[in-house]
């Protein structure tokens, strides 16, 4: 029998409330399906498992609380027979949803709150009817996700996270101003080209510059550890995402190095709108082995971020901004950007940062290489 | 197609890049982006959502002429008619 906990999901959420399970006991899982849903501070998350078999048994209820690390379901692996345990007292298969679109848990707090669920408008994944919602509907408010408690807790938990990370990780800050003319002009006429639906934002080709650069300089992609450095499994960027009414969320992008640019560009849209809408799926908050974070859109020129750990390093880019600059002798405006990375110095030292900035502006520098 | 249902156009594809616009305090001539920090995400989500329900491409070179709600159904209207 296989424990199924509750994935980590990232460094600045200790717990999540279970909104929903999306199988029963009985169902066959592969790994990477979906099988719950799970309220957070940062909207709901989808719950991916990690192996594959059968549900034997659910251990949580929908509206519990739940910490990183609990044993959410027992699951069989293939060939296991079933029964190998006795059925705990409690845990018997919830009754099939009569409406699947609400949670069990946003129908008891209807029930307790005397709401009628169908004045409720959704707004979890697919438009299911959340607890928030329900609760929403009672404080006859119609404000959408992202109400001040959720933006104060969120407030909380990246503090609390940051203040650890400073604690505990030594940062080493560069940075180097890169002239990325070229690049835009080369954005420029690539979207001029394109259908609207196609088109790539600058914030793509700095994702897709780390994501080459990590693989060059595989020392900041990974994670800290009791036992040290732990190179990543792959190159997978968090992007720090803004969310509406406050906050931030680091979701990954899955192995940034081996896909063209458009595929990043695409997953990179998808991965916006899942962030803003709650949608994202636990891996996305657990896998990251590297950060980049995007302030030139708030008119901010350089940016000195602070490592989400376990990672390594984070990286900063700011605006771009017209500068007059030194090319072939002569001075001349140039579109420049800052970039910078904050490395952990237990992990790597300030040439191996040194290296890595310079090979993200070697791969900016080179657009049609992307 | 009359100003009123290009109108609605704009507002429908705002409206589903930004939920928390509200039409009614909408004000005309203010600079969507600023007033509801926006991002180039938002304003590209925003393009494409009025291509869907126009079917007009707007090239990156003309994304200034949304920046407000009148601006962007006066471009709109000039596309629509060429």
């Amino acid at each position: 029998m296989i424990e199924f906990r509750m994935p980590t999901l990232g460094a600045d959420m200790e717990a999540g409330t279970l909104v929903e399970w999306l199988k029963k006991p009985g169902d066959a899982v592969t790994r990477g399906d979906i099988v719950a849903v799970v309220d957070t501070d940062k909207g709901a998350i989808e719950i991916e498992v990690f192996d594959s078999g059968v549900i034997d048994r659910q251990l949580i209820e929908p509206g519990q609380k739940t910490p990183v690390g609990t044993v959410l379901a027992m699951i069989r692996a293939p060939g296991e027979p079933a029964g190998a345990l006795p059925e705990p007292a409690g845990a018997a298969p919830e009754p099939a949803p009569t409406r699947a679109r609400i949670s069990p848990a946003a129908k008891k707090a209807a029930e307790q709150l005397h709401v009628n669920l169908d004045s409720v408008e959704g707004h979890g994944p697919g438009g299911s009817i959340t607890v928030a919602d329900v609760e929403r509907a009672a404080s006859g408010g119609g404000t959408v996700p992202g109400t001040p408690d959720r933006a104060i807790g969120m407030r909380a938990a990246v503090g609390a996270a940051m203040a650890r990370s400073k604690r505990e990780i030594p940062h080493v800050y560069l940075s180097t101003t890169i002239d990325v003319s070229p690049t835009l002009t080369w954005l420029k006429a690539e979207n001029a080209r394109r259908p609207v639906t196609e088109r790539l934002l600058p914030a793509v080709l700095f994702i897709k510059a780390v994501g080459r650069a990590c693989a060059e300089v595989p020392d900041v992609n990974g994670f800290w550890t009791e036992h040290g450095f732990a190179p990543g499994p792959g190159v997978h960027v968090g992007c720090a995402i803004a969310l509406r009414g406050g906050g931030l969320i680091a979701p990954a992008l899955h192995d940034v190095n081996t896909k063209s640019l458009d595929i990043v560009g695409r997953e990179f849209a998808d991965l916006v709108m899942r962030a803003r809408a709650g949608a994202l799926r636990s891996s996305e908050l657990s896998d990251a082995t590297i950060t980049v974070t995007n302030l030139g859109e708030l008119g901010v020129e350089s940016a000195y971020a602070v490592i989400y750990p376990p990672q390594v390093a984070i990286v900063g880019v700011g605006r771009i901004v017209e500068r007059p600059w030194v090319v072939d002798g002569r001075v001349e405006p140039r579109s420049v950007v800052t970039v910078s990375v904050s490395a952990d110095h237990r992990a790597v030292d300030g040439r191996g940062a040194g290296s890595f900035l310079t090979a993200i502006e070697r791969a900016l520098q080179a657009p049609n290489t992307l | 197609m009359t100003r009123d249902e290009i109108r609605n156009a704009v507002v429908q594809a705002l409206t589903s890049v930004a939920p928390e616009i509200d039409p009614q305090t909408l004000h005309a001539d203010r600079a969507f982006r600023q007033e509801f920090d926006l991002d180039s995400m938002d304003v590209l989500n925003f393009v494409i959502a009025l291509h869907g329900r126009l079917g007009v491409d707007v090239p990156e070179s003309d994304y200034v002429k949304l920046a407000t709600l009148n601006g962007a159904i006066d471009y709109l209207s000039g596309r629509l008619k060429s």
